[in-house]
């Protein structure tokens, strides 16, 4: 099956002269129609501007990113982004989250509202419709969140690091319904994220990038059945697979801790 | 997940507030009985009172007002447009923000209401200067809030824009305008209390116009107790513009 998107040889730097970054360096891979991939690696490896580029809101970059064959450049509506941070609007209801990219796309109100309303109950927030943000979890809030990006249809749900500030038992619990979700919609989904056991409960294949400057370092392929839940995690595979992504990631998370040391030292 | 006040708990806050006014006017009547406030600087509260029937009846309190309410409105009207707009012209021009940002801070802190000669000079002694004073002492509020709320959008609530392809007129009214609404709202009930004072003060300077003005004829008689009951409805002028930005706030932040 031809890939939905491909990510070729995509070079990322900051700066100039000494002091230029090379935050990714020819990084490539594709994801298939209704895949989850996952891109896991430490702290400075490049997962955020990859995360940008893809999405568009990073320009000036080498190499191309090309969604279902044509190469796009900027934010595109194939590509639905979900922020770590809370990116729900506090001043409006969870329905009207959910329908503001309706509500951009010109669709009329009444419609835009029942179809945001379907969207609130994908997620698992059914009557909690007319509540505002700050009456929710942050669990919630990030589910309404998903459901606001999955209101406009992206052919590409690209996610970063979504369930990062909340707690353990929470990101379990709310990676099981966007597995369910994923399903549901057979959702083609790039997610962005440090923490390996997220990557394993939720992906089909796992991009481990090495530390600075970020290049693909492995792919590994998750042969977990789905449909999937998070009672995988109690498996002898689920563990083999973190155990591996681990192996892989020590190195990588240890210069990287190294590096903060040092610069640390230099600016004492 | 939602809180369900008892009609008790919702009305609790307004029964505290009327408890405490009645507790510090009963221990400043009992202070002044007592003879440890002077009653010819203070009036006794119970006098106070009893000359709100003689206010209203003999010195056509209501319509002055009406008259020194207008006057905020006006100037209300005037500071929200043009210290909206400038605000937003600071927040895009980031040059003129940091040449003017202080002097805009500057003129909030300085008592504007001293070069009323000025304004009389240019609008005549009518309600145009009184509105044009209010109006000036005003504006720095809002033009400074506006900035602060404008340029203090999430970072992230830009990107879900950028992200969904807003234009740039939608990423400002969609995102930017609701994001910065609270903040907005602070600097114009700032300004329109700032406004408020200024109107009343020049009212009671120039002796024309509404309240101000009668505050000034009171203390002339050295009626105290309807000095003090005139002065009680310069406040409910000014919780009343309270109460109309909170509403004017929420209908707006549900647009």
């Amino acid at each position: 099956m031809s890939a939905v998107l491909e990510v070729h040889d995509l070079v990322k730097r900051f700066g100039d002269g000494p002091e230029m970054i090379t935050a990714v360096d020819r990084v490539s891979f594709d994801v298939a129609p209704g895949e989850v991939l996952a891109i896991i690696g430490p702290s400075g490896c490049g997962k955020s501007t990859l995360f940008n580029v893809i999405g568009g809101l990073i320009d000036q970059y080498e190499g191309s990113v090309v969604v279902e064959g044509e190469t796009v450049s900027g934010p595109h509506a194939a590509i639905g982004m979900v922020f770590q941070e809370e990116s729900t609007f506090p001043w409006r209801t969870v329905e009207e989250n959910v329908a503001f990219p309706l509500e951009i796309a010109g669709v009329a109100r009444e419609e835009r509202m029942r179809r945001a309303r379907e969207y609130v109950a994908l997620v698992g927030l059914a009557g909690f419709e007319r509540h505002h943000p700050a009456q929710l979890s942050g669990g919630m809030r990030q589910r309404v969140a998903i459901a606001r990006t999955l209101a406009s249809k992206p052919k590409i749900l690209l996610m970063d690091e979504p369930f990062a500030a909340l707690d353990e038992q929470t990101r379990f619990l709310l990676g099981d319904k966007v597995l369910q979700i994923q399903q549901q919609l057979a959702q083609t989904t790039l997610l962005v994220t440090h923490n390996i056991g997220e990557a394993v409960q939720l992906a089909d294949r796992v991009v481990v990038m090495s530390y600075r400057p970020g290049r693909v370092k492995r792919i590994v392929q998750i042969a977990l059945p789905r449909p999937r839940t998070s009672e995988a995690a109690a498996s002898a595979e689920f563990g083999r697979y973190v155990a591996e992504i681990w192996s892989d990631l020590r190195d990588e998370a240890s210069r990287g801790m190294q590096d903060d040391e040092t610069h640390s030292l230099r600016r004492a | 997940m939602t809180e369900h006040e008892s009609p008790a708990s919702r009305f609790a806050p307004a029964a505290v507030g009327v408890a405490t006014i009645v507790i510090v006017f009963a221990i400043v009547e009992a202070m002044i009985r007592a003879g440890w406030i002077n009653r010819f600087i203070v009036p006794l509260p119970s006098a106070v009172l009893a000359s709100f029937g003689r206010v209203i009846a003999e010195e056509n309190v209501l319509h002055r007002t009406l008259f020194t309410g207008a006057e905020a409105l006006a100037a209300g009207i005037l500071i929200a447009i043009f210290g909206g707009a400038l605000g937003v012209l600071l927040t895009r021009k980031r040059v003129l923000r940091l040449a003017t940002e202080t002097w805009v801070a500057a003129i909030a802190a300085s008592p504007l209401v001293l070069i009323y000669p000025l304004f009389l000079v240019m609008f005549g002694r009518n309600a145009l200067t009184i509105v044009m004073i209010g109006f000036a002492a005003g504006l720095p509020p809002v033009i400074l809030k506006t900035v602060e709320g404008l340029s203090g959008t999430r970072r992230v609530l830009i990107d879900v824009g950028r992200s969904f392809k807003l234009t740039a007129a939608q990423e400002f009214w969609k995102i930017r305008f609701p994001a910065a609404l609270p903040t907005i709202f602070v600097g114009l009930r700032l300004g329109i209390m700032f406004a408020l004072i200024n109107i009343v003060g020049v009212e009671f300077l120039i002796n024309f116009g509404g309240l101000g003005q009668l505050v000034n004829e009171l203390a002339e008689r050295y009626d105290l107790p309807a000095m003090y009951a005139a002065i009680t409805f310069v406040v409910l002028v000014s919780v009343a513009f309270f109460l109309v930005t909170e509403r004017v706030e929420r209908w707006l932040a549900t647009r």
